[in-house]
Order: C-alpha cells, then structure tokens, then sequence
C-alpha cells in the first residue's frame, strides 16, 4: 500500500515546554563585578598592559593579546548609547520557557573609561526619543534584592 | 603540499517554511540524491561525509548518528561540525581539508536544517553568552540591528538603501525555483511598508525561516575532471572568528573577521580588485543592510560607497558583478545549508548550470559565510584549475 499526502494527514510530536535548568560559572572577576555593582554601584572594567584596552565585563584573558589580565578598573555608572534597536516581534526567552516581554529596547553602552561596549536594556521605547550618542545611566536594584547576576541591573536610563 | 580539490556536484531541496512532509534525515536525503545524480555518482562512491546544522535547532545532538541513512553514511567516516551561521562554509571548507590532505579522493558536504521545528529567535538566543548576554539579547534581528543604526549614523544610509538591497534579492529569486521566495516579487514600497521588527530592520529586510538541506560533492584533482565537465575549483578558503561577547565588536571599523577573511582568501586567490576579478558573489547577507556596509568590507567599493553602488545597478543580474543570483538568504534561509548553498550556487555558477539564474561566463565566484558573533568564512571557486 502506498502512501500519499492527500489522504495522510501530516503529523507532529511536542517536546512540551520544559525547560532544562544549567548552573554556569562566573569565574572570579566577573563575582568581583557583581560585587562591586552590590557594594558601590559601580561598574568594574579590566586594563591589559599589551594593548592598553579597558574592557568590562572584566575577563581574565585580552582575546586579541592572548594575555593574562590582572589590573581591575573601577568605572562610573555612566556611559554613552553607540548603537540601539527596538525589539518589537514576539520570542520565547530560552532561560525562562515564556515570552519575553516587548517591545523593549537592547542597547550598546559604552561605559566611560571603557574602550569595548556592554549590553543591556535601556528603557525608553520610542525612537523619536533615543539616539546614538546619548548619555546613560544604570539603574540598579536595591542591594538586597540582588542575585549577583546580569538583572542586578535593572536597565539603563536615558540622562536628559 | 595540498593536493587540488573541486566541487564536481551540488544538490539542493526545494525549500520551503515547512516540509511536515519528511523528517530531518529524509530531507537530507532529497538533497544528497540530487547531488550524487548531479555528478552521476553512487553513495558507495563517496569515502567521507562532513554533515552540519545548528546547535539547539532541532534538539538532535549527535546528528552524525542520526542523520545516517538519509546521508548515506552508514559504514562510512562522518564528521559533524556546528559553527553557527557558518556552519554550512566551515562544513565546505573541512570537505576540502579531508580531501586536499590526501587521505579522501570524494567527499560529501553537507548542511541542514529544519527552522519548523524550533523557535528560531530561542533557539540563536542560546549561541549568546549565558551570564552576560543571554538576558538582553533576542536573536539576530537586534544584533543585526544595533549594527545598521551604527552603520546609518556613520554614512547617512537610509531604510530605502537597505530596501533596494532586499528588492534586488528578492527580484533575483523569481529566477531560482529552488528559492523558498521563489515566485513572490516584491517592491521598495512594500519593503519600506512591511511591519518593523527591530529598528531599523523591517520584515521584509530580512531572511525568512526555512527547513530545507543542501549537499556538495567535493573530489581530488585526476578524479574530478573526469566526474564533472566544468569542475568548479577551490582557489582558496579562509576563516577568521573575533570575539567571544557582542560588546568587543568594533561596529565602526567595518567587520573586522571578513575583512581579514578576504584579504587572506584574495591574496591566496591573487584577486586584486574585486568588483572585476569576481564575476560573481553569494554573499550571506542575512539582512538588507549588510548588502550595503559588507560589500563595502569585501572591496567591492570604498567604505559608505554600498549605497550607490547597489542602486546603480552594479550588483543586479547585469551588473559588473552580480550579486546572489540564486536570491540570497533573505529569499532562502535553512541555516545550517545557508552557507553551504552559497558555495554551492557560486559552483552552479562556474559549472554553468544555473539556467534561468545564470550568470555569463562565470570564470571566477565568491562565496561567504557569516556567524553571529561577527566572524567570517570565505570560499573562492574558479573554472581553471589553480597552480
Ligand atoms: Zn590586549
């Protein structure tokens, strides 16, 4: 017997919505971030003495430089928008199994007295109100609702 | 000293936003069939397989296995290899080294994937850094995104630009009935009217979701010129990976791993000027913008030049060189064969089989691969084989 797509009807099997939980490590100078955003508010860059480069997060290794990184810069909480887009399409979020609330806006920041640029949310949504080359600032949680992850930082607010 | 190598057979799907008609190793399957018939081979012929697709797409792990009976690797050496929006020229690329070391005169290439069965966005959320990227980041259409409004402050590039890009692919498509846009023309007006996604990038500016396999049949120098009449070469192949986080990405200085990429690749290949050495591109250009700032990288007119070089017409069908005539990725895009399908329709091109999408005369073709994180494969095809 044979068969055909007219008379089968064409089928499909769910995994179902679970998610599979991971346990990633920091490593130490990105912990040491994460504190010195609890304690001081502040953002922590790291300096290589190859190329001369302060870039944050603060990694133990320069990829170009291949070289060893030991000297942490404290930085502000401030810096300026290089590049931004407005997320308006719905999408699951992996990490949670659920839709990631839209529209918001991804942001490229260059923290002052950082040389790299750092992700995060920024909160203003209309692009007649956000422009490359504006001033931010990172708003944080409250030091006792931190976790000692990425969302200790709120998002970043727009200085006008 | 590496031996010569050239593709003497492609083969391709019909692709499609949902083939719930076969599985993923069956889909496989269509596209190797064609290749083997294309270069009048049997799958006892072929003495390695190199096999890719996305990580996290389908949730299959160890595709190698898996995928066995629809690639025919039952018995034989397989390799799987996963490189994100490259993984299709990575796939191409290691094909070659099989053969070029000497240890495989015919090796199969292939790239897969089925977009259906995942949500995409989800899905390249996981190719980003879990502690410090994963929170904001929402697939490619942002990161892409962020890197056109850089490029539009920096030169004064317009959405309309960008649409002339995405019109010119898609234009192309109607000649490609392999396409997944095959059939579907559209206008600046209906790009610069489709629903924004991500400013400044509109549906219409970029690649659909695809499930659809390509395969590619790569052979030694004194077997290749008796399996296909116009082998397509390999002059050169060069890879270049940058930065493990988005925010160590110049986005100012142009794209550091395809500059570099080409520069290597041309300088093994002895391309000097591009727009003339080439006859013609495919190009990963997973979104309209990249049409006008990456050709710019790959020197084909100067930085900010993209443009007008596009809107006079240099990159359509007539041009000085034409770019994806197959339609591109933003007609067709089954990730883990994107790449891949770029190296086979610049072969298509050099042996001379792309009927209603052919170029004139192809001598020399450019293909290239693009990863998320920003890094770059290229491949160089030519007609003659290389000293
Ligand atoms: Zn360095």
């Amino acid at each position: 017997m044979a068969a055909d797509t007219d008379k089968t009807e064409l089928l499909t099997v769910s995994s179902g919505g679970q998610a599979m939980p991971y346990e990633w490590s920091i490593g130490l100078y990105g912990s040491r971030f994460f504190q010195e955003i609890k304690e001081h508010k502040r953002f922590l860059g790291i300096r290589c003495p190859k190329c001369g480069l302060v870039r944050v997060p603060p990694r133990r290794i320069c990829g170009p430089c291949f070289q060893k990184l030991e000297e942490l810069v404290p930085l502000s909480d401030t810096g300026t928008i290089t590049a931004f887009s407005i997320v308006s399409y719905p999408f699951i979020d992996p990490d949670t199994g659920v839709q990631r609330p839209i529209p918001y806006t991804y942001g490229y920041i260059r923290m002052d007295g950082a040389d790299n640029i750092f992700s995060h949310l920024i909160n203003e949504t209309d692009v007649e109100k956000i422009k490359v080359g504006m001033k931010v600032r990172a708003v944080f949680k409250a030091p006792e609702e931190m976790c000692g992850n990425i969302q200790d930082i709120r998002y970043f607010e727009i200085i006008r | 000293m590496a031996r010569r190598v050239a593709i003497v057979g492609t083969g391709q799907t019909y692709h499609k936003s949902h083939r719930l008609d076969v599985n993923g190793r069956e889909m496989i399957n269509e596209a190797v069939t064609r290749a083997l018939e294309d270069c009048e081979l049997t799958i006892a012929d072929i003495d390695a397989i190199v096999i890719g697709n996305m990580d996290h797409f389908e949730a299959i792990n160890y595709v190698d296995t898996w995928s066995v009976e629809g690639s025919g690797g039952y018995m034989k050496p397989i390799m799987k290899i996963t490189t994100g929006g490259t993984t299709g020229a990575s796939v191409a690329i290691a094909a070659h080294y099989h053969v070029a070391c000497g240890l495989f005169d015919r090796v199969l290439a292939i790239g897969w994937e089925k977009n259906s069965e995942s949500d995409t966005t989800a899905a390249i959320i996981t190719c980003s850094d879990p502690i410090w990227d994963r929170f904001s980041y929402s697939g490619a259409i942002p990161s892409l995104a962020t890197e056109a409004s850089a490029y539009m402050e920096q030169y004064g590039a317009t959405q309309e630009d960008a649409a002339h890009v995405a019109v010119r692919d898609r234009t192309h498509a109607l000649n490609n009935p392999y396409a997944q846009m095959y059939g579907r023309p559209v206008s600046v007006e209906d790009v610069m009217a489709s629903s924004m996604l991500a400013y400044p990038i509109k549906l219409l500016d970029v690649c659909p979701r695809t499930d659809g396999a390509c395969a590619v049949v790569f052979a030694a120098e004194g077997v290749a010129e008796k399996l296909a009449s116009k082998p397509a070469w390999v002059h050169a192949n060069s890879v270049r990976h940058a930065a493990t986080w988005f925010g160590d990405v110049d986005y100012d200085s142009g794209m550091l791993s395809l500059q570099r990429a080409s520069a290597e690749a041309y300088d093994k290949a002895g391309i000097r000027s591009p727009a003339d050495d080439f006859d013609v591109a495919e190009l990963y250009l997973p979104y309209s913008y990249a049409g006008l700032k990456w050709i710019e990288v790959l020197g084909f007119c100067g930085p900010g030049e993209g443009p007008r070089f596009v809107r006079d017409g240099h990159t359509d069908m007539t041009g000085k060189i034409p770019v994806n005539p197959s339609g591109g990725v933003i007609s067709t895009n089954c990730i883990g064969a994107t790449a891949l399908l770029r190296v086979a329709e610049a072969a298509v091109q050099i042996m001379g089989k792309g009927d209603k999408r052919q170029v004139p005369e192809v001598k020399k073709a450019l293909a290239t691969g693009f990863g998320g994180c920003w890094w770059s494969d290229v491949v160089i095809l030519g007609s003659e084989r290389p000293d």
